[in-house]
């Protein structure tokens, strides 16, 4: 089964004489256990695409199947059992809940999910030290680093056991030894955890995890397993640095 | 949810201490305008309904008990003949008795002559003296509260004149507030006949102790049938029309009944106010929680434990405050009366409020478009 199904997906922003096509007729699929970059210059419909995969944004048109379910034309009230059931989140802005520790951050996905007290807490500690922040249990987001916040968040998205993750320009805001960090963290997500991870980025820097590389430009899809030996050939990795960093 | 909501409320102390002033103030405005309204009503209707009658009987069209017109006591009599009728006896309270203040000017009395056998009409808070000594002649009480200010009595044997005459004051009783704050003056019938120069077979009132096991409405029609040209009122329908009369008659009582009414819309707004900016400052807080699959329910509930649980805190506050304003005022001639039922309905009334005060701010939080989540 594929974990993403996109077919003829069409986004049209407002209507008439201001509406804005974000999305003309896109077809994407990602499977469970791959990695996906979507590349795209600003405005070309990376976001607009993954919120309507993550169920949080209606689609105007086509078909997007979250493990063989359709979720465009659902109710409103029943996107929020889907998002649970299936999608984590992690954004560039990380939106961590400023008032809560680490360890409380998580306990809310938990929490959503039904499940609270001793065991949230033990479970949360459990998330976070697989994340490598078994010490920081008890900080607060403005005590950590981005890289710390960035990992909290996905301790927080995988909380839920997701099977698919949505990921907005993850590392954009980190620094590349985080950065780095992170990608790790996603790759072992999809390849060791089967999850489907899809990763929006401009950061040239990390396609060097990919999978599959897909280029959206102006709303459309354009045609991938070309770009990915473009974009690999042309990227400056994590990978490069380190060797660079190795040799010199 | 309840540790989210409760640590975002606490982490933002500045936020979080302007709502709770908000909340106490409101609380604090309304328990002191509904306190002084029931002040109102206790210092209109507390001669009556302290008499331990069941009912009075009153002189037609009686608006207030203090605007009596005299009837014949043979009234009396017809009463004490009717089946159920356990004691009855006659009865005067007026505004229409004057004594002097210390600098000689008229200053007016609320005189309550009652029946010293009777157990019915009498004073009660008597602090100094004994009621007893009421039998010796032109012997009055006098409550504390007024005694001093308005006619310059201060200890047991000072004698004041009362419609010309000499009384002597044998006692004092205190905390009997006069809605009009004409001292309260007690004395037997006899004494308070006198001094109003009521003829001897005269009196303003009759108050009437039904037998056990009587049925009052029953009892009531039968004595109304028997009597021309008065009325029978159970006390509890002379005490409201006394309150009617002062409370709402006066314009008094609406006058705070809207400074209450304004003090709780004062009140909704500031936190309506507080609830809605927080609540707009963490729009992103709640769009990332839609975002991870939380229903609106779940930001409703967020909303209101914030809400409620700062309308508790600063319900306790706001209480506590009202209850010392209370003790203090009962010293004075102002009551301030914060009572368990204020208490209580200020309890229901500050959680009514934080509830409303929510509603805008939950259709911001529900209304707001997951999607933000992804924006800077
Ligand atoms: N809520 C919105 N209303 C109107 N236009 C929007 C909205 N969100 C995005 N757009 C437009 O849709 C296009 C795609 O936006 P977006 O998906 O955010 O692109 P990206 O994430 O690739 O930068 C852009 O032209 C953007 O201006
Ligand atoms: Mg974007």
């Amino acid at each position: 089964m594929k974990a993403i199904e996109v077919r003829n997906l069409v986004k049209t922003y407002g209507a008439g004489e201001t509406a804005v096509h974000a999305l003309k007729q896109i077809d994407l699929d990602v499977n469970e256990g791959e990695l996906l970059l979507l590349l795209g210059a600003s405005g070309s419909g990376k976001t607009t695409l993954i919120s309507i995969v993550g169920c949080i944004l209606s689609a105007t048109s086509g078909s997007c199947k979250i493990r063989g379910t359709e979720t465009v034309g659902l109710p409103q009230n029943k996107l929020p059992r889907v998002r649970l059931e299936n999608i984590g989140f992690i954004f560039q802005g990380f939106n961590l809940f400023p008032a809560l520790t680490a360890q409380e951050n998580v306990e809310i996905a938990l929490d959503l999910k039904n499940v609270r007290g001793a065991s949230a807490k033990r479970r949360a500690a459990e998330l976070l030290e697989r994340v490598g922040l078994a010490d920081k249990l008890k900080s607060r987001p403005a005590d950590l680093s981005g890289g710390q916040k960035q990992r909290v968040a996905i301790a927080r998205a995988l909380a839920g056991e997701p099977h698919i993750i949505l990921a907005d320009e993850p590392t954009a805001a980190l620094d590349s030894v985080s950065g780095k960090l992170i990608m790790d963290l996603l790759q072992e997500l999809a390849h060791e955890q089967k999850r489907a991870v899809v990763v929006v980025t401009h950061d040239n820097r990390i396609f060097d995890y990919a999978d599959r590389i897909v280029h959206i430009e102006d709303g459309e899809i354009r045609d991938d397993s070309e770009m990915q030996t473009e974009a690999a050939s042309s990227a400056f990795s994590f990978n490069d640095k380190q060797a660079a960093e190795a040799a010199a | 949810m309840a540790s989210l909501a409760l640590k975002n409320l606490f982490h933002e102390k500045v936020r979080f201490a302007v709502t709770l002033t908000g909340i106490v103030f409101s609380v604090i405005l309304t328990a002191v305008q509904l306190g002084i309204f029931q002040g109102f009503i206790a210092a209109s209707t507390d001669i009556i309904a302290n008499s331990n009658a069941d009912l009075w009987v009153v002189s037609k069209n009686v608006t207030h008990v203090e605007q009596g017109v005299a009837f014949s006591e043979s009234k009396l009599y017809q009463v004490l003949e009717i089946e159920g009728v356990k004691r009855a006896e006659k009865q005067i309270v007026t505004l229409g008795a004057q004594s002097k203040k210390p600098d000689g000017s008229d200053e007016g009395v609320t005189l309550v002559g009652f029946d010293l056998n009777g157990g019915m009409g009498g004073a009660w808070n008597v602090v100094e003296g004994d009621a007893r000594d009421l039998a010796k002649p032109d012997a009055v009480l006098i409550d504390r509260l007024y005694a001093a200010d308005k006619l310059g009595v201060t200890q047991i044997g000072q004698v004041i004149e009362i419609n010309s005459r000499r009384a002597r004051v044998v006692g004092f009783t205190k905390g009997i507030r006069i809605f009009t704050s004409q001292p309260a003056v007690f004395t037997s019938f006899k004494t308070a006949q006198s001094f109003l120069n009521l003829p001897e077979d005269q009196t303003l009132y009759l108050v009437i102790k039904a037998a056990e096991n009587v049925n009052l409405t029953e009892l009531k029609e039968r004595i109304a049938a028997e009597l021309t040209d008065v009325e029978v009122l159970t006390r509890g329908e002379l005490v409201y029309r006394q309150a009617i009369y002062w409370v709402i008659g006066t314009g008094a009582g609406i006058t705070v009944l809207v400074a209450a009414a304004l003090a709780i819309i004062v009140g909704i707004v500031i936190v309506a106010q507080t609830i809605y900016s927080a609540t707009v400052d963490h729009l992103k807080e709640y769009g990332t929680l839609k975002a991870m699959g939380a229903t609106n329910l779940y930001l409703y509930r967020i909303i209101i434990t914030q809400a409620v649980t700062s309308g508790l805190i600063a319900y306790v506050i706001g209480i506590v405050a009202s209850i010392i304003i209370s003790r203090i005022s009962l010293e004075g001639t102002l009551a301030i009366i914060v009572n368990w039922q204020l208490v209580t309905a200020l309890f229901v009334l500050t959680i009514l409020m934080c509830c409303a005060s929510s509603v805008v701010a939950i259709r911001k939080a529900t209304s707001i478009d997951p999607a933000m989540v992804f924006k800077g």
